[in-house]
């Protein structure tokens, strides 16, 4: 190949920033900027009408030693955490599997639960508040009544706000993990099926033998973006405990989680320099988090 | 011995239905509901024992829907949000993807390490930020705020430079032989090449601008300018007794994606596939 001429490669660079050039400048303005803004507002104190003063340490001196509400946020959200992610993965694990055997209907039960996924959460809030309600109207209620179970006032009872919520996320979660795992299902060779099967194993030998340990890398990603998307908990929250005063985290704060925090003290309290430093510290335990979970996952894989 | 296993695999086989089965009825459960409700009239919609019978079925929640509030020009808002972004997606996703991959430029590794790095941060982080310049930039309440924060997102790219990679160098140096310049390039050979891949960016995108809430929560405060999901939040909390309409809204914000998905679901679930191959590098 003859040696391009310097000015031809010059050029051919003119092109390439070309190309880059529109993706380049927002992903400058609306993410690099703003993750480094962010950062800088949360040492400040900002009301967006007012320049921003900075405070130092201020923020996060004040929501660890001093908001309680906060800390009822971070408590909510272990709590929501802890509660999505297990069922969630077990749940759509089982699925995935059952779908897997050899069944008629395969894509009509993947598309059944996978629905949910390309819903706005929005919506699925919506039908799940009316779902939820809390007199003998609401059809969950209806059912818990002829199950001979107490009626429960879901969304009203701070005892129930947050398992309600947390009822719905697991049902609207289902698909997009029971996807992950039929991919991952799919990359574990028959052979080894068929070799368990001349040796006479039980579908749950086999499962546990065989279809669990081949699909660690996959339940690892599924466990860590669940988690991840846990954390970041929101919209959901924000429909179903939104009163008509526009508050936000239902009775006594009971479905308060981080993010919703966050919304409520920069977007309705326009504490921008708080509310960013909820942000980090958000950031922060979500990296923790997977850091983590990447660190249980690596010394499990290289035994 | 061959009659019980055979017995064996049939108590197997009707376990694995019932369980799928049961499982599909509590997922369409929700939206059945949402469905007759929307369609029963008000005083049905009170009674004990609810059912899933209509007694007499009546379209005025939809009329409500679309007569108390201007919620066709709120699905247009949306529908023209989220069509405008995918298209936006598809030329500097491709465009930057194709830079990516097969040209050399100063900078190239280091940029896309960045870009790749920012997928992890939790969208949080640019929230009070992006407000902020939006605002500073007057876009507040205007299409602009909706659409061009989004218009090149990190994860089409990444998708796009690892399809680009895929195709072989001959095609590029051929068709430079034949005296195309890179745009060129861009135009005969590689767009036509990565179809498939723009197709699964493209539904991908839709789906996300159209379900999109937080950021249309943010910085829209006219009543005009709503996207659908806002549209259903403000009926949420304005009409939060009256189930009728709120399932009207939530039908009609949900089925114009159901039937996007319906018709495009191959691309959907190789987008997720292609997701988790992306998550497993890190």
């Amino acid at each position: 190949m003859p040696k391009k001429s310097f000015l031809k490669e010059l050029s051919e660079q003119k092109y390439a920033y070309l190309f880059i050039a529109p993706a380049a400048i927002l992903f400058l303005v609306f993410v690099l900027v703003p993750v480094i803004a962010s950062l800088f507002f949360s040492f400040t104190e900002y009301n967006v009408l007012s320049a921003p003063k900075w405070i130092g340490l201020g923020n996060y001196k004040n929501l660890i030693f001093h908001d309680p509400r906060f800390w009822k946020a971070v408590r909510n959200t272990i709590f929501y955490v802890v509660g999505v992610v297990p069922p969630g993965i077990i749940l759509s694990l089982l699925l995935a599997v059952a779908i897997n055997q050899q069944i008629k209907f395969k894509n009509f039960f993947k598309t059944m639960f996978f629905i949910p996924t390309i819903t706005s959460v929005v919506a699925i809030s919506v039908i799940w508040k009316w779902l939820f309600a809390g007199e003998k109207y609401g059809l969950i209620n209806h059912y818990l009544i002829k199950l001979g179970m107490q009626p429960v006032d879901w969304l009203m009872n701070p005892n129930w706000t947050l398992p309600a919520i947390m009822i719905m996320s697991i049902w609207a979660g289902l698909g997009y993990n029971i996807i992950l795992f039929l991919a991952g299902l799919k990359t574990i060779p028959l052979t080894f099926y068929e070799a368990a099967d001349i040796d006479g194993a039980s579908p749950w030998k086999k499962f546990w033998h065989i279809t669990l340990p081949l699909l660690r890398p996959t339940m690892v990603y599924a466990i860590i973006i669940l988690t991840i998307a846990s954390f970041q908990v929101f919209e959901q929250v924000y429909i179903m405990t939104a009163g008509s005063e526009g508050g936000i985290g239902g009775v006594l704060d009971s479905g308060l989680t981080i993010v919703a925090y966050l919304y409520d003290m920069g977007f309705q309290k326009f504490m921008m320099g708080y509310a960013s430093a909820v942000a980090y510290l958000l950031f922060a335990a979500i990296f923790v988090i997977t850091l983590i979970n990447m660190k249980v996952v690596k010394s499990k894989v290289e035994y | 011995m061959e009659k019980s296993i055979k017995r064996q695999t049939r108590i197997r086989n009707l376990t694995i239905y019932a369980f799928l089965g049961l499982g599909s009825l509590v997922m369409a459960i929700p939206y059945l509901w949402m469905i007759v409700t929307s369609f029963k009239p008000i005083a049905e919609i009170q009674t004990y024992p609810p059912s899933f019978f209509i007694h007499h079925p009546t379209n005025l929640a939809y009329q409500d829907l679309f007569r108390l509030i201007p919620m066709a020009r709120y699905l247009l808002n949306s529908f023209f949000v989220a069509s405008f972004v995918t298209l936006a997606n598809i030329l500097f996703c491709s465009l930057a993807g194709y830079a990516f991959a097969k040209q050399r430029f100063f900078g190239r590794d280091k940029i896309f390490l960045l870009l790749l790095g920012s997928m992890m941060i939790p969208w949080q982080v640019n929230l009070i930020p992006g407000f902020i310049i939006v605002k500073k930039f007057g876009w507040l309440n205007s299409f602009y705020a909706l659409i061009i924060p989004n218009m090149a997102m990190a994860f089409g790219i990444f998708l796009c430079r690892q399809f680009i990679s895929t195709i072989p160098n001959d095609l590029i140096d051929a068709a430079k032989i034949d005296g195309c310049n890179e745009f060129g390039i861009y135009k005969t050979v590689i767009f036509p090449l990565i179809k498939p891949a723009l197709a699964t960016l493209a539904i991908f995108t839709f789906l996300a601008q159209w379900n999109s809430f937080v950021w249309p929560l943010v910085v829209i405060h006219t009543s005009s300018m709503r996207t659908a999901p806002l549209a259903l939040s403000v009926l949420n909390s304005q009409f939060g007794e009256k189930f009728g309409i709120a399932m009207a809204g939530a039908t009609v914000a949900t089925l114009p994606v159901l039937i996007i998905f319906l018709i495009f679901q191959k691309y959907f679930v190789e987008g997720i596939a292609l997701n988790s191959l992306k998550g497993r590098q890190f």
